[in-house]
């Protein structure tokens, strides 16, 4: 366990943020009581995680927070590459998309995600941060394979909404205005 | 042929991998033909490359020394 134990820190750091520490916790006393459940250690990376996932939903079901929750179907619509293009921040840039994304450092990425709801959240952190399979995914979630990829479809569109808000928010465009 | 708009909602399947062999030649040929919809693809590769680089880093000395002494009470 201990090798899973960074991994394990910055799954819990994206989807709990300040309270990851006592999240991994968590996750070590229930694993411990739980390794008998454990039949192939091959598969105790997934193990831990879905152990994780859901002490990290535990917490946010006590914070009982949604902030920022968007609505889907303007998400649905939008498009950061096109919103990028249109809006044009950095009006002398050679490579507005690229410039765009280098002005998120990795507690922004964090931060962004942690204003999705937990159910899109979860698996854009385990696919496209912990680089489980979308099958992988579902067997740590125990849903079906099509409930994640639908999950995972409406996650990204609203990671992409949520970007471009977050950047105006916090002056990451003006900054950058060079 | 798909269009743009299917083109764009299919962009991160077709890179997950996740499209069938169908979906995947049509999405091909698009790309062939449109070069909007290849900047698209290229801006997903680099977001993809943000979110999976902002998931790997060392953890915290002070955060680790706590977690293996949880383990160490457990053992």
């Amino acid at each position: 366990m201990r090798e899973q134990l960074p991994r394990l820190y910055w799954t819990a750091r994206t989807l709990v943020g300040d309270d990851a520490e006592d999240a991994v916790q968590d996750c070590m006393v229930k694993a411990f009581e739980r390794f008998d459940q454990l039949n192939d250690l091959a598969a105790g990376a997934a193990w831990l995680r879905s152990i994780l996932v859901n002490c990290c939903r535990d917490r946010l079901r006590a914070k009982a927070r949604q902030p920022g929750e968007v609505e889907f179907e303007e998400a649905e619509r939008f498009s950061l590459y096109r919103k990028i293009a249109y809006e044009d921040p950095f009006p002398y840039s050679d490579s507005l998309h690229l410039d765009f994304l280098q002005e998120f450092g990795r507690e922004d990425v964090h931060a962004v995600l942690r204003r999705l709801p937990e159910l899109y959240r979860i698996p854009l952190v385990l696919v496209y941060m912990d680089g489980f399979l979308a099958k992988e995914t579902a067997a740590i979630l125990q849903v079906p394979l099509g409930t994640v990829l639908a999950r995972l479809h409406r996650g990204r569109k609203l990671f992409e909404k949520q970007m471009w808000d977050y950047a105006q928010e916090n002056g990451l465009l003006k900054e950058a205005s060079r | 042929m798909i269009t743009c708009s299917d083109a764009v909602k299919q962009l991160w399947e077709y890179l997950d991998a996740t499209v069938g062999q169908g979906e995947r030649e049509a999405m091909e040929e698009h790309l062939s033909l449109c070069r909007r919809c290849c900047g698209e693809l290229e801006f997903a590769v680099e977001l993809r490359r943000l979110l999976a680089a902002s998931g790997r880093s060392d953890i915290p000395d002070d955060v680790m020394r706590r977690l293996n002494q949880a383990l160490k009470e457990l053992d």
